[in-house]
């Protein structure tokens, strides 16, 4: 375990956002503003312990990348901390609120929205359809209600306003009347982000933003991840590529066989000996801190 | 062979109170299988529980008409949640091991002898009592009349209940219509699609299958009266498998997810089902065909052959059925 303060200045990143300019580089470190607390949150599938955080903290408004080679358990804690599957034990509290034994819909409903690795666009519904779905509290939603158009007709009306801004945020505006299922895939990437925004979360969760994604297509979502954090949301995700991390982050976790086994800005990360050897395995004198776990 | 005669029994059929109550049927599980993308092997179950929650309540019972037919809905929706809560949580595949399962045991306590007092076994409700005096008594239509339609005649009987049963259609594509395209439906659609995804933007999926399980099972019940109403008895048998994968062979062949699907989808299949009854009974008759192909006991299973084959041919050639969007299936679901 790596206990030293970080070093980096941020020159490099440029990323290196002020509240967090002064937390150690260790595991399990404090947060000035902690949006997210994890406790000794474990998850055995037979054998296998593929979580075991002792003790996370995410900081509120920043963008927080959780890598880690395959196997780590990052999406095996998403699922957790998202209420898509249930923890052996732990403790995880989201915006002062405890989310433990929550089920996924409260999750969402609390204000934290999740993304999947294999992306889940709604095939046969229209793109417009996909993100009125995404709106938060519809009158409409329930089934009484819903039979008499007037009492949700203006609700609607407001929602898919706000789903045709996003749209074209998004560049999928001319796409609204076309099925989800016709998009490519990084079009669908984009409109899975789109549509979780549609919830107003206060805390988007990506998992793998950028796998199967064209490169021309990355740099416009990583736009759209930073654009997040500019409208004060807070950003958790799961990716490979380092470069890409590198680039968006303000905090890096490192998992390895479902322990945090580093945290830090990304450079202090990149040049942490554990997260070299949990990436290339030991006795790898190179420093190769582009190692892409491809899996797309 | 009357070639005439054929048809317009068939035409008969095709307009009829069997028909009709496929079509409620087979509209119930639109909703099902068609929007939320629930897999109800067990539509005749639902039919079967609200048919004999009629029959015994007014024939055994002694309880009035109006009564019974809200206890025959409280049947179905009893049903739809004993069903509903152990499965709903789980994968797809576990409600219809469920669903076609409670159906059978439905018709077989039906036929069953131990309870041959309040059901009247394996021929049905009749010995035990009329339930439908009351329904009866209301017929509008004057004594002696009969609904002429030129080829076809319907009875005065049958004619009120295709009455009630047309309004019965009606009504229920209306709340389709009405709810499939509100939020709330767009919820269900989305179910159909991918239920991890609708449960990450905060609906309660399970909440919402269990709602669409019982909007479908009621429908289901309401089929199941105007089989009852039509005849005067609920047999067991009118409610084995062969009612549900009726219904879903109706509503693949209307087009799954349109709302005129499944009533297109009955009269159509319900029309071409009693022509080539009608039609192979003839050529039995007339012994044109050779026998190894062809006789009047071999009728009926040649029927269930062809009906086969032109399934498989549906789906093969317009798996969308009649009403349905080609692209829909084009797109890579999942």
């Amino acid at each position: 375990m790596s206990g030293e303060e970080s070093t980096a200045s941020g020159a490099v990143a440029g990323t290196a956002a002020g509240p967090l300019a002064g937390v150690a580089a260790q595991p399990g470190v404090p947060k000035p503003d902690a949006i997210l607390v994890a406790d000794g949150v474990t998850r055995s599938f037979g054998g296998l312990r593929a979580v075991d955080v002792a003790h996370l903290e995410v900081q509120r408004g920043a963008i927080t990348a959780l890598i880690g080679p395959n196997g780590a358990g990052k999406t095996t804690l998403f699922n957790l901390l998202t209420g898509f599957d249930r923890p052996d034990s732990g403790e995880w509290s989201f915006d002062g609120r405890s989310l433990a034994g929550r089920r996924a819909h409260q999750v969402a409903r609390s204000g934290m929205v999740r993304t999947f690795q294999l992306t889940k666009a709604l095939s046969r519904m229209t793109v417009l359809d996909n993100m009125r779905l995404g709106a938060m509290g519809q009158a409409g939603e329930s089934f009484w209600r819903g039979l008499i158009p007037p009492l949700w007709a203006g609700q609607e009306k407001e929602n898919t306003a706000r789903a045709m801004d996003l749209l074209r945020r998004f560049k999928l505006d001319a796409k609204c009347h076309e099925y989800a299922g016709s998009l490519s895939g990084g079009q669908r990437k984009l409109l899975e982000m789109a549509r979780a925004l549609m919830a107003q979360p206060t805390m988007v969760m990506l998992d793998e933003p950028m796998a199967g994604v064209n490169p021309a297509l990355t740099q416009s979502l990583l736009g759209h991840v930073k654009e997040l954090r500019e409208e004060g949301m807070t950003v958790l995700f799961v990716e490979h590529d380092m470069d890409m991390v590198h680039d968006i982050s303000d905090w890096v976790v490192v998992m390895g066989q479902g322990r945090v086994i580093a945290e830090g800005t990304p450079d202090s990360v990149m040049a942490d000996p554990e997260v070299i050897d949990a990436y290339l395995g030991k006795h790898h004198d190179d420093v190769a801190t582009d190692s892409s776990e491809g899996d797309s | 062979m009357d070639f005439l005669q054929i048809l317009s029994s068939a035409l008969q059929q095709a307009l009829g109170p069997t028909m009709l109550a496929y079509a409620i049927c087979a509209i119930g599980l639109n909703i099902h299988f068609g929007y939320a993308g629930l897999l109800n092997f067990g539509q005749a179950g639902f039919a079967a529980v609200a048919a004999y929650g009629l029959a015994i309540s007014v024939a055994y019972l002694g309880l009035s008409f109006w009564l019974s037919l809200l206890i025959g809905l409280a049947g179905a929706v009893v049903l739809a949640l004993l069903l509903g809560v152990p499965t709903l949580r789980l994968r797809a595949d576990y409600l219809a091991i469920v669903t076609i399962a409670a159906a059978e045991i439905i018709r077989r306590l039906g036929r069953s002898t131990t309870f041959s007092d309040y059901t009247g076994g394996s021929d049905g409700t009749r010995p035990i009592g009329s339930f439908n005096d009351s329904f009866v008594a209301l017929n509008p239509f004057p004594q002696g009349w009969s609904l002429d339609l030129g080829i076809i005649r319907f009875t005065r009987a049958d004619a009120w209940v295709m009455l009630v049963g047309w309004a019965l259609v009606a009504f229920c594509l209306l709340v389709m219509f009405l709810a499939m395209r509100s939020p709330w439906g767009r919820v269900l659609k989305g179910i159909r699609e991918d239920e991890e995804a609708v449960r990450s933007l905060g609906k309660n999926v399970f909440s919402y299958k269990m709602q669409a399980l019982v909007l479908g099972g009621l429908f289901g019940a309401l089929g199941g009266f105007v089989f009852a109403l039509a005849r005067d008895n609920v047999q067991p048998d009118t409610f084995s498998t062969e009612l549900t994968f009726y219904c879903y062979v109706m509503l693949i062949l209307g087009g799954a997810a349109r709302l005129f699907g499944p009533l297109l989808g009955a009269m159509l299949f319900w029309f071409l089902y009693n022509f080539l009854v009608g039609t192979l009974n003839d050529l039995a008759g007339l012994q044109v065909l050779p026998t190894w192909l062809l006789t009047t006991t071999k009728s009926g299973p040649l029927v269930y052959v062809l009906m086969g084959l032109g399934m498989v041919l549906l789906l093969i050639y317009r798996p969308q059925g009649i009403l349905g969007d080609k692209r829909e299936l084009s797109l890579d679901v999942r």
